[in-house]
């Protein structure tokens, strides 16, 4: 399997790495066109800004070849930011347009819990979800973020409750996302990680 | 189904070793950073936060380095800092694998780096480290590693801060710091409800009881300790057994 991290200047690209390591799968990282056309498996790592993140892929030219690979069937696992940037667009960014694999939008999150929604929390499992195989219903999960897609039609198979009700992971086709951070989410979170791996290599 | 709340052993260090001592001072050896955070990795830490408390300009590549091999250890989230005056600084930290990098010193000296670090790392990588002394009827803030008083009142800069990008305040009760007799809830109350983004308290952890406290009376949303952990005084699974039981929403483990 050829799996390729997404790089395009996101903090949290080495410890992806390592999480993906400790589970013994070799990646590389995709920063052209050319490295993404030749992948068959792709992770969308991403702190920070919504605004900045799509500036950065489209700076590198890397915006066209990722809807392409989702197109082609490529699975495809977003983490945190890239999760909101699989949406059309973000309150963060008003101007800026997102990958659009789901039209909704990624809003910010009301202020009545405190915010950044910072730490571990629990999931509400309301569709059955590849990612979640495995993993206990009471598992907690590592959360760093103030925006947040609150709808994501059928996809959305898992919400958090913080301040609102959103999407915790989303799952459509090849297209998976957690707004968790599975690499920071101790040994639940290598569970996620390691059933993404499996479902792309049962894909290819 | 709500956020835990989290339990942050600290690894203050001289920049490649842990070290300890109270009140800040009367430092001595406690092991080696990457030792320490495999074994709470694996104990039940929720974050690990690694300190570099002598932030000396000569040794930052050792620190960085410590920071890399901490990092390598864990799969839960890492905070660093110690020294971090710059933009430039903030990157090196969080490139060496920090999820998130505290300030203190610079930022009372130069407010406006919350806000750039803010913008260029999100707010949810930028802690404000606060070291708080009571001083008549308030806390006062002291930098320099506790030894350079302020005049600056602990809860204004607080709300300061956070107006200014910071994503999260850890405050220090320095009276409390080293002595295990429990966390200063007055303060971390004041701090937490002077602001709305989450508060970790620091300083005089003992007994399960004391991190009850801080989470009841303090209303803290994450406590943070070092020596209790580092000498096993205190078992993490132990710990959140405790407030598991006693009604405290924790990340139970193992």
């Amino acid at each position: 399997m050829n799996i390729a991290l997404v790089e395009y200047g996101a903090g949290n690209l080495p410890s992806v790495e390592r999480a993906l390591a400790r589970l013994g799968v070799a990646s590389q990282r995709a920063s052209s066109p050319e490295a993404l056309a030749s992948c068959d498996t792709l992770i969308l790592p991403g702190v920070g800004h919504f605004g900045a993140l799509m500036r950065s892929l489209g700076e590198r030219s890397l915006v066209g070849p990722l809807r392409d690979a989702v197109a082609r069937g490529v699975p495809l696992l977003g983490i945190c930011l890239g999760l909101q940037a699989m949406f059309a667009t973000s309150d963060e960014a008003s101007g800026d347009a997102g990958l659009t694999l789901f039209p909704q939008n990624v809003s910010a999150l009301p202020p009545t819990d405190r915010l950044p929604h910072m730490g571990w929390n629990q999931l509400r499992r309301v569709r059955p979800s590849k990612l979640l195989e495995r993993v206990p219903q009471d598992a907690y999960f590592y959360f760093a973020h103030s925006y947040a897609a609150l709808d994501a039609g059928d996809a959305g198979v898992a919400f958090c409750d913080h301040s609102a009700s959103f999407v915790a992971v989303l799952e459509r086709g090849n297209v998976f996302a957690t707004q968790f951070h599975p690499e920071k989410s101790g040994p639940v979170g290598a569970q996620v990680l390691s059933n993404f791996v499996k479902f792309a290599g049962e894909k290819r | 189904m709500s956020l835990a709340h989290r339990i942050i052993p600290c690894l203050d260090t001289d920049g490649s070793r842990v070290v300890k001592g109270v009140n800040f001072v009367n430092l001595r050896d406690a092991g080696d950073p990457a030792a320490l955070a495999a074994r709470y990795n694996v104990e039940g830490a929720d974050e690990l936060v690694v300190l570099d408390i002598a932030a000396s300009r000569d040794h930052r590549p050792t620190f960085l380095e410590t920071i890399r091999r901490v990092a390598a250890e864990l799969a839960i989230p890492l905070t660093a800092g110690g020294g971090v005056n710059t933009l430039e600084d903030g990157r090196a930290i969080l490139r060496a694998g920090a999820d998130k990098l505290t300030v203190n010193t610079a930022a009372i000296r130069n407010p406006e780096l919350l806000t750039v670090l803010a913008a260029e790392f999100g707010s949810q990588a930028v802690v404000l480290a606060i070291d708080a002394k009571r001083v008549g009827d308030h806390w006062e803030a002291f930098v320099r590693g506790g030894s350079v008083a302020t005049g600056i009142d602990a809860v204004d800069w607080a709300r300061q801060g956070v107006e200014r990008g910071a994503g999260e305040i850890l405050i220090t009760s320095m009276d409390k710091d080293g002595t295990r007799s429990g966390f200063d809830c007055a303060l971390t109350s004041a701090i937490s409800r002077a602001v709305t983004v989450p508060v970790i308290a620091s300083g005089g952890a003992d007994k399960p009881e004391t991190f009850l406290e801080v989470f009841r009376e303090g209303c803290a949303d994450a406590a943070l300790a070092a020596s209790i952990f580092h000498d096993s005084i205190q078992g993490l699974g132990e710990l959140k057994r405790f407030l598991g039981e006693q009604g405290i929403s924790v990340r139970q483990t193992g």
